[in-house]
């Protein structure tokens, strides 16, 4: 196959955009698959008990991965939404509203995991602690980007009242982020930190990192799912779908 | 391994179970409900164009 040179910008158009996503969906189903097999594989069998926390302490597995990406997908869907506010790119906001359900799934499931990983260790399911609440905040920032853009009616208005809201949100992810130096919490601090020694066994360590990387494989995979369906809904009526799925069938 | 001892996870089978099975739970639930999403569209689509979708069908099979 000759090597062409690729025009990037070319991709910033739904119609470019929507048959390379469905292109690259399988290859990161797989190796979200693969991965999470790995992950859930040495978390259970490989890594050892943990001598303070017994095996209660596996929850992290779960917990730091949905809670990162929960952080993270919130500053790609504000991105997004900023860069489709910015230069009026349609795909861009179709971008912000395919990522925010997923963020918002990942809120929950970090602030779920989190209230039965701190029922057995704390003693509580639930503290109205910096990290606590900021993470809560966040999901509610998810969950009041979906409503907007639900009730509103017209996409490109939803989009851009989404951005709005996206931005101003923003705030609170450094907040969740420094929560844990800033004050001083119940929740413990940060198991792994750029630039320092982790604080656990290597082996756990090496778990906790393959299930972070099948979670953000596992994102990118719904992400592209859902943008190529609200491409689908909002380009109804242009030429270019008809004539894909005219192909296609 | 044991398997009794492994699912009985220290007498933390509640919370680890708890946690994994959610997240599992929703991860699948939203691969489904994408799945649906993606058909729904489709067959929206073919309604909305039946010259270029469904008549081609109908032929091919009378």
């Amino acid at each position: 196959m000759a090597r062409r040179k690729i025009n990037w910008y070319k991709y910033t158009s739904p119609a470019s955009f929507y048959p390379l996503a469905g292109k690259l969906i399988p290859f990161f189903a797989v190796l979200s698959a693969v991965l999470l097999a790995a992950g859930l594989y040495v978390g259970f069998f490989v890594a050892p008990t943990d001598f303070q926390q017994g095996d209660a302490y596996r929850i992290i597995y779960i917990h730091v991965p949905a809670a990162w990406m929960a952080m993270f997908l919130y500053v790609l869907m504000a991105v997004y939404a900023g860069l489709g506010l910015a230069f009026n790119a349609r795909l861009w906001s179709m971008m912000a509203s395919a990522i925010a359900p997923t963020g918002a799934m990942f809120a929950f499931i970090s602030l779920w995991t989190g209230a039965l990983w701190g029922k057995p260790m704390w003693g509580t399911w639930w503290v109205w602690d910096a990290r606590l609440t900021s993470t809560l905040i966040l999901f509610f920032l998810y969950l009041g980007f979906l409503s907007l853009q639900a009730v509103i009616e017209d996409a490109r208005r939803a989009d851009r009242a989404g951005a709005l809201l996206a931005l101003v949100g923003g705030i609170n992810v450094p907040i969740i982020y420094f929560s844990v130096q800033w004050w001083n919490t119940l929740h413990q601090g940060a198991s792994l930190r750029l630039g320092r020694t982790p604080s656990i066994a290597p082996v756990m360590l090496t778990a906790l990192l393959i299930m972070i990387a099948a979670i953000w494989m596992y994102s990118i995979t719904v992400t592209l799912m859902r943008v190529r369906s609200i491409i689908l809904e909002r380009e109804r009526h242009a030429p270019w779908v008809a004539e894909l799925l005219g192909e296609a069938k | 391994m044991n398997w009794v001892e492994f699912f009985n996870m220290g007498g933390y089978a509640f919370y680890v179970w708890g946690s994994f099975g959610v997240a599992l739970f929703l991860m699948g639930a939203e691969i489904l409900l994408l799945r649906r999403r993606r058909k729904r569209a489709l067959l929206r689509q073919a309604r909305q164009a039946p010259k270029m979708n469904v008549l081609k069908e109908n032929e091919t099979t009378t």
